[in-house]
């Protein structure tokens, strides 16, 4: 299975630091770096209250069925999607066809600073994935797995 | 698509019962919500039309619990069932990890069941997977009606490569989690093949 997505502490701080840069700098309530399939990989601001598992599986799920209205409409792909609410909005964007940065703000931000904030933060985070990919496929970093046992995943079950 | 975490040492994988309308996807998910400690599970979310068919997805994570200092989480989805969402489903394979087929054992539902089964693996073959090489397992659903079919009728229809399969009656939680458990470990021995 090449396809799975890892995490390292390195990268997780670098990313951790483009989401404070990006809730500071867009005067956001709070951001969120999404994996495409539905799992949070970080976040910065007022994420207390969130439900952000939830959160996060709801919002791949919405920029997956973006994704598949852009292509049945021979789109390559909508750049961003803004929702307006009553109190808080929400900015989504997809970066690297990998991971999704969503930024909720109200009105101590607009949409115009977000949008503008949002573009350079995703080119520093397309930067460090593009690295942790590489970290990846060159398989330089020992394996959790290459530990686990099968008696380890026996136990697991056994209750 | 596995996501592990070395700085929060988190484990997550994703599964994905899959099936015809109304066989019981939405019990399953429903039954393990309720018998999970509250510690280990997080707010199941069902996306669901007024008459509740699951209209999208129902999503409910959940925590299997360490391994040498991992947590394991398992993200639990199921599809809608009815034809016409075909689109929606294939969203909701990418990335999969496991997958559970879930059977109708009503002699009526069969047909459902082949064609669910057929979609199943064409869908995955869109997206790059082969269902053979897939963690799978199967489910035999609704086992307590009387019209249920034999069960060496179903292995035969819907288990041909002879995967596990469980026989189960959803809403009193016969069969479940011994599914459930089935394919978490077929997802976590993938990994540590892979990894
Ligand atoms: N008798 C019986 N009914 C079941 C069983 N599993 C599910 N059901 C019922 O079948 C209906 C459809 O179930 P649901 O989980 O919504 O199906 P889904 O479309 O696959 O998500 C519901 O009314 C369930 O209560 C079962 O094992 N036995
Ligand atoms: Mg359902």
């Amino acid at each position: 299975m090449g396809n799975q997505l890892v995490m390292y502490e390195e990268e997780l701080q670098q990313i951790n630091g483009i989401c404070d840069g990006l809730h500071r700098d867009s005067n956001a309530k709070a951001v969120l770096v999404i994996d495409k399939n539905g799992q949070a990989i970080a976040s910065a601001g007022e994420v207390d209250q969130l439900d952000v598992t939830s959160l996060s599986s709801l919002t791949a799920g919405n920029v997956a069925a973006t994704g598949g209205i852009a292509s049945l409409l021979k789109e390559k792909e909508f750049a961003g999607q803004f929702h307006e609410g009553e109190k808080t909005h929400v900015h989504i964007s997809l970066v690297a066809q990998r991971v999704i940065l969503l930024v909720l703000f109200d009105e101590r931000s607009s949409l115009g600073l977000v949008r503008l904030r949002v573009r350079k933060a995703a080119n520093e985070l397309a930067a460090v994935l593009d690295a942790l990919i590489k970290k990846m496929e060159a398989g330089s970093q020992p394996s959790v797995f290459a530990e686990i046992t099968d008696a380890d995943i026996d136990n697991l079950f056994n209750d | 698509m596995s996501f592990i975490n070395y700085s929060s040492r988190e484990i997550n994988c994703k599964i994905v019962y899959y099936g015809p309308g109304l066989c019981g996807k939405t019990t399953n998910l429903q039954y393990i919500y309720n018998k999970t400690n509250p510690e280990a599970k997080g707010k199941m979310i069902s996306l669901a039309t007024e008459t509740e068919r699951t209209l999208f997805f129902d999503f409910l994570p959940l925590s299997l619990g360490e391994i040498r200092g991992f947590r394991t989480r398992f993200h639990l989805y199921t599809v809608p069932g009815q034809v016409f969402y075909d689109a929606s489903r294939k969203l909701i394979l990418k990335g999969v990890d496991g997958v559970c087929f879930v059977g109708d054992s009503q002699v009526e539902r069969m047909e459902a069941n082949i064609e669910s089964l057929d979609n199943l693996r064409t869908n995955l073959q869109e997206q790059g997977y082969d269902l053979d090489k897939l963690p799978y397992v199967v489910q035999y659903n609704k086992r307590d009606l009387p019209n249920a079919a034999p069960l060496s009728e179903l292995e035969e229809l819907l288990n041909p490569t002879k995967v596990q399969a469980f026989e189960a009656v959803a809403p009193k939680g016969v069969g479940v989690f011994d599914t459930l458990k089935a394919v978490a470990k077929l997802v976590l021995t993938e990994l540590k093949k892979g990894g």
